[in-house]
Protein backbone atom coordinates (compact mmCIF):
# COMPACT_ATOMS: atom_id res chain seq x y z
CA UNK A 1 0.00 0.00 0.00
CA UNK A 2 0.92 3.55 -1.04
CA UNK A 3 0.64 6.73 1.37
CA UNK A 4 1.08 10.45 0.59
CA UNK A 5 2.19 13.09 2.73
CA UNK A 6 1.97 16.71 0.76
CA UNK A 7 4.25 19.58 1.95
CA UNK A 8 4.75 22.99 0.36
CA UNK A 9 7.28 25.85 0.52
CA UNK A 10 8.42 29.13 -0.88
CA UNK A 11 12.05 29.46 -2.21
CA UNK A 12 13.77 31.34 -4.24
CA UNK A 13 16.74 29.78 -6.39
CA UNK A 14 18.88 30.43 -9.97
CA UNK A 15 19.52 27.51 -12.40
CA UNK A 16 22.80 28.32 -13.85
CA UNK A 17 26.27 26.10 -14.41
CA UNK A 18 29.39 28.55 -13.77
CA UNK A 19 31.04 26.03 -16.11
CA UNK A 20 28.74 27.46 -18.70
CA UNK A 21 28.82 31.14 -20.61
CA UNK A 22 26.36 33.51 -20.07
CA UNK A 23 24.77 32.69 -23.56
CA UNK A 24 25.31 28.81 -22.88
CA UNK A 25 23.17 29.33 -19.61
CA UNK A 26 20.24 31.92 -20.85
CA UNK A 27 19.67 29.06 -24.02
CA UNK A 28 19.84 26.04 -21.63
CA UNK A 29 17.80 27.52 -18.92
CA UNK A 30 16.05 30.71 -20.59
CA UNK A 31 14.61 33.50 -17.39
CA UNK A 32 15.64 30.40 -14.99
CA UNK A 33 19.44 31.81 -15.29
CA UNK A 34 18.82 34.99 -14.56
CA UNK A 35 21.24 35.53 -11.16
CA UNK A 36 19.08 37.86 -9.27
CA UNK A 37 17.16 34.50 -8.80
CA UNK A 38 13.05 34.07 -8.88
CA UNK A 39 10.88 31.85 -6.48
CA UNK A 40 8.31 29.11 -6.70
CA UNK A 41 5.77 27.65 -4.25
CA UNK A 42 7.04 24.17 -4.58
CA UNK A 43 4.81 21.59 -3.29
CA UNK A 44 6.87 18.18 -2.48
CA UNK A 45 4.80 14.48 -1.98
CA UNK A 46 6.54 11.86 0.00
CA UNK A 47 5.22 8.54 -0.93
CA UNK A 48 5.80 5.28 1.56
CA UNK A 49 5.34 2.10 0.51
CA UNK A 50 4.82 -0.57 3.24
CA UNK A 51 1.92 -2.50 5.00
CA UNK A 52 -0.97 -1.68 7.87
CA UNK A 53 0.66 -2.77 11.09
CA UNK A 54 -1.71 -5.21 12.13
CA UNK A 55 -2.23 -2.89 15.54
CA UNK A 56 -2.31 0.54 14.31
CA UNK A 57 -4.27 -0.16 11.18
CA UNK A 58 -1.62 2.10 9.92
CA UNK A 59 1.45 1.42 7.39
CA UNK A 60 3.39 4.79 9.16
CA UNK A 61 2.05 7.29 11.31
CA UNK A 62 1.32 10.38 9.22
CA UNK A 63 1.76 13.15 12.15
CA UNK A 64 5.32 11.60 12.07
CA UNK A 65 5.71 12.10 8.71
CA UNK A 66 4.63 15.43 8.63
CA UNK A 67 7.21 15.94 11.64
CA UNK A 68 10.53 14.48 9.67
CA UNK A 69 9.28 16.50 6.33
CA UNK A 70 8.78 19.73 8.05
CA UNK A 71 11.97 19.35 9.91
CA UNK A 72 14.21 18.22 6.63
CA UNK A 73 12.53 19.87 4.17
CA UNK A 74 10.29 22.50 5.14
CA UNK A 75 11.83 24.53 7.69
CA UNK A 76 15.63 24.29 5.94
CA UNK A 77 13.32 25.87 2.61
CA UNK A 78 10.85 27.75 3.07
CA UNK A 79 11.42 31.03 2.38
CA UNK A 80 15.62 30.65 1.68
CA UNK A 81 17.16 31.39 -1.62
CA UNK A 82 18.40 27.59 -2.61
CA UNK A 83 21.34 28.70 -4.05
CA UNK A 84 22.73 30.44 -0.93
CA UNK A 85 21.24 29.52 1.98
CA UNK A 86 20.66 25.77 1.61
CA UNK A 87 23.55 23.25 1.37
CA UNK A 88 24.46 21.56 -1.21
CA UNK A 89 22.96 24.10 -3.48
CA UNK A 90 25.51 26.03 -3.77
CA UNK A 91 27.34 23.64 -5.73
CA UNK A 92 24.63 21.89 -6.78
CA UNK A 93 22.10 23.11 -9.38
CA UNK A 94 18.75 23.44 -7.90
CA UNK A 95 16.82 22.09 -10.96
CA UNK A 96 13.75 20.43 -9.79
CA UNK A 97 15.56 16.92 -10.77
CA UNK A 98 17.75 17.79 -7.71
CA UNK A 99 15.48 19.19 -5.58
CA UNK A 100 14.22 15.86 -5.53
CA UNK A 101 17.24 13.95 -5.04
CA UNK A 102 17.87 16.00 -2.16
CA UNK A 103 15.04 15.95 -0.55
CA UNK A 104 15.02 11.81 -1.09
CA UNK A 105 18.56 12.46 0.58
CA UNK A 106 17.37 14.45 3.66
CA UNK A 107 14.76 11.87 4.29
CA UNK A 108 15.51 8.15 3.60
CA UNK A 109 17.42 7.61 6.26
CA UNK A 110 14.13 7.37 8.49
CA UNK A 111 12.45 4.66 6.28
CA UNK A 112 16.03 3.10 6.63
CA UNK A 113 14.71 0.47 9.22
CA UNK A 114 11.07 0.76 8.47
CA UNK A 115 7.83 -0.10 9.02
CA UNK A 116 7.44 1.72 5.97
CA UNK A 117 9.69 1.97 2.78
CA UNK A 118 10.56 5.83 0.94
CA UNK A 119 8.45 4.90 -2.28
CA UNK A 120 8.78 8.51 -4.55
CA UNK A 121 9.39 11.91 -3.97
CA UNK A 122 7.37 14.23 -5.96
CA UNK A 123 8.35 17.67 -6.80
CA UNK A 124 5.88 20.03 -8.13
CA UNK A 125 8.20 23.57 -9.47
CA UNK A 126 4.56 24.77 -10.68
CA UNK A 127 0.90 23.12 -11.17
CA UNK A 128 2.46 22.06 -15.02
CA UNK A 129 6.06 21.18 -14.30
CA UNK A 130 6.92 18.36 -12.14
CA UNK A 131 9.43 15.35 -10.94
CA UNK A 132 9.00 11.60 -9.61
CA UNK A 133 12.26 10.65 -8.03
CA UNK A 134 12.15 6.57 -7.29
CA UNK A 135 15.68 6.64 -5.67
CA UNK A 136 19.22 4.88 -7.44
CA UNK A 137 17.47 1.81 -8.11
CA UNK A 138 14.48 3.31 -9.71
CA UNK B 1 16.69 7.63 -13.74
CA UNK B 2 14.40 10.44 -12.85
CA UNK B 3 10.80 10.97 -14.59
CA UNK B 4 9.65 14.77 -15.40
CA UNK B 5 5.97 15.56 -16.68
CA UNK B 6 4.77 18.51 -18.30
CA UNK B 7 1.51 19.46 -18.41
CA UNK B 8 -0.57 20.69 -21.18
CA UNK B 9 -4.30 21.93 -22.12
CA UNK B 10 -6.27 22.20 -25.32
CA UNK B 11 -9.41 22.60 -25.96
CA UNK B 12 -11.45 20.66 -28.84
CA UNK B 13 -15.16 19.50 -29.68
CA UNK B 14 -15.60 15.80 -30.65
CA UNK B 15 -18.34 13.65 -30.97
CA UNK B 16 -18.19 9.85 -29.79
CA UNK B 17 -20.03 7.74 -32.77
CA UNK B 18 -18.81 4.50 -34.81
CA UNK B 19 -19.80 3.73 -38.40
CA UNK B 20 -19.70 0.01 -37.28
CA UNK B 21 -22.55 0.82 -35.10
CA UNK B 22 -26.50 1.15 -35.97
CA UNK B 23 -27.14 4.73 -34.86
CA UNK B 24 -29.36 3.81 -31.93
CA UNK B 25 -26.32 1.26 -31.09
CA UNK B 26 -24.48 4.53 -31.01
CA UNK B 27 -26.75 6.50 -28.96
CA UNK B 28 -27.07 3.82 -26.29
CA UNK B 29 -23.61 2.84 -26.24
CA UNK B 30 -22.09 6.49 -26.03
CA UNK B 31 -24.98 7.98 -24.49
CA UNK B 32 -24.91 12.20 -24.36
CA UNK B 33 -21.71 11.77 -26.13
CA UNK B 34 -22.94 10.71 -29.32
CA UNK B 35 -25.09 14.39 -29.27
CA UNK B 36 -25.03 14.48 -33.43
CA UNK B 37 -24.10 18.41 -33.06
CA UNK B 38 -20.88 17.65 -30.70
CA UNK B 39 -19.34 18.86 -27.91
CA UNK B 40 -16.31 19.89 -26.07
CA UNK B 41 -14.00 19.65 -23.41
CA UNK B 42 -10.51 21.76 -22.07
CA UNK B 43 -8.54 18.52 -22.12
CA UNK B 44 -5.56 18.29 -19.62
CA UNK B 45 -2.94 16.31 -20.94
CA UNK B 46 0.53 14.98 -19.21
CA UNK B 47 3.45 14.13 -20.94
CA UNK B 48 5.93 12.39 -19.16
CA UNK B 49 9.46 11.43 -19.96
CA UNK B 50 12.55 9.76 -18.24
CA UNK B 51 16.18 9.45 -18.23
CA UNK B 52 19.27 10.09 -15.95
CA UNK B 53 20.14 13.54 -14.54
CA UNK B 54 22.67 15.16 -16.86
CA UNK B 55 25.88 16.30 -14.63
CA UNK B 56 26.20 19.65 -16.54
CA UNK B 57 22.61 20.59 -16.48
CA UNK B 58 21.42 19.22 -13.67
CA UNK B 59 18.15 18.58 -15.96
CA UNK B 60 16.85 15.41 -17.02
CA UNK B 61 15.51 17.07 -20.49
CA UNK B 62 15.14 20.27 -22.22
CA UNK B 63 12.06 21.32 -20.84
CA UNK B 64 11.69 23.96 -24.12
CA UNK B 65 12.32 21.08 -26.38
CA UNK B 66 9.37 18.66 -25.08
CA UNK B 67 7.61 22.06 -25.29
CA UNK B 68 8.48 22.53 -28.83
CA UNK B 69 7.59 18.83 -29.93
CA UNK B 70 3.95 18.84 -27.95
CA UNK B 71 3.10 22.06 -29.08
CA UNK B 72 4.13 20.98 -32.91
CA UNK B 73 2.85 17.47 -32.87
CA UNK B 74 -0.12 17.78 -30.79
CA UNK B 75 -1.90 21.19 -29.95
CA UNK B 76 -1.26 22.69 -32.98
CA UNK B 77 -3.35 19.49 -34.33
CA UNK B 78 -5.72 19.48 -31.42
CA UNK B 79 -6.44 22.72 -29.84
CA UNK B 80 -9.42 24.86 -30.76
CA UNK B 81 -10.17 22.01 -33.31
CA UNK B 82 -13.32 19.54 -34.24
CA UNK B 83 -11.53 16.42 -33.59
CA UNK B 84 -13.74 14.37 -35.60
CA UNK B 85 -13.52 16.52 -38.74
CA UNK B 86 -9.50 17.32 -38.30
CA UNK B 87 -8.16 14.07 -36.62
CA UNK B 88 -8.98 11.75 -39.49
CA UNK B 89 -9.98 7.88 -39.14
CA UNK B 90 -10.43 8.44 -35.33
CA UNK B 91 -13.37 7.66 -32.88
CA UNK B 92 -11.75 10.52 -30.78
CA UNK B 93 -12.34 9.11 -27.34
CA UNK B 94 -9.57 10.06 -24.70
CA UNK B 95 -8.16 6.19 -25.28
CA UNK B 96 -8.11 6.56 -28.52
CA UNK B 97 -6.35 10.46 -28.57
CA UNK B 98 -3.50 9.20 -25.86
CA UNK B 99 -2.73 6.25 -28.37
CA UNK B 100 -2.29 9.23 -31.16
CA UNK B 101 -1.15 11.51 -29.12
CA UNK B 102 1.68 8.62 -28.40
CA UNK B 103 2.30 8.09 -31.95
CA UNK B 104 2.46 11.69 -32.83
CA UNK B 105 5.29 12.11 -29.81
CA UNK B 106 6.99 8.59 -30.77
CA UNK B 107 7.45 9.98 -34.75
CA UNK B 108 9.25 13.59 -33.31
CA UNK B 109 11.24 12.23 -30.58
CA UNK B 110 14.64 11.03 -32.01
CA UNK B 111 14.99 14.28 -33.79
CA UNK B 112 13.86 16.34 -31.00
CA UNK B 113 16.11 13.93 -28.56
CA UNK B 114 18.75 12.42 -29.88
CA UNK B 115 21.02 10.58 -27.94
CA UNK B 116 18.74 7.63 -26.66
CA UNK B 117 17.67 9.94 -23.19
CA UNK B 118 15.28 10.67 -22.15
CA UNK B 119 12.66 8.38 -23.32
CA UNK B 120 8.76 9.19 -23.41
CA UNK B 121 7.55 6.97 -20.79
CA UNK B 122 3.89 8.24 -20.25
CA UNK B 123 1.11 10.04 -21.70
CA UNK B 124 -2.19 11.44 -18.85
CA UNK B 125 -5.19 12.69 -20.78
CA UNK B 126 -7.92 14.04 -18.59
CA UNK B 127 -11.18 15.40 -20.74
CA UNK B 128 -13.02 16.62 -17.42
CA UNK B 129 -11.46 16.53 -13.70
CA UNK B 130 -13.74 13.45 -13.12
CA UNK B 131 -11.98 11.46 -15.55
CA UNK B 132 -8.13 10.20 -16.68
CA UNK B 133 -6.79 7.88 -18.83
CA UNK B 134 -3.14 6.93 -19.44
CA UNK B 135 -0.86 4.62 -20.71
CA UNK B 136 3.23 3.85 -20.50
CA UNK B 137 4.98 3.83 -23.26
CA UNK B 138 5.60 -0.24 -23.50
CA UNK B 139 2.25 -1.02 -23.83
Amino acid sequence: MLITRRVEFSASHVCLNPQLSEEQNRAFYGPDANPHGHGHNYVVEVTLAGRPDPVTGMVFDLKRLKEILNAEVVEPMDHRFLNQEVPPFDRVIPTTENLAREIWRRVEAHFAVGPARLHAVRVYETEDLYVDYFGEAG
Amino acid sequence: MIRLTRRFRFSASHRLHTDRLSENQNRELYGKCNNPHGHGHDYTLEVSLRGPVDPVSGRVADVAALDKLVREQVLAAFDHKNLNREIPALVPTAENLALEIRSRLQRGWAADFPGGWPKLDRIRIAETRRNAFEITNEE
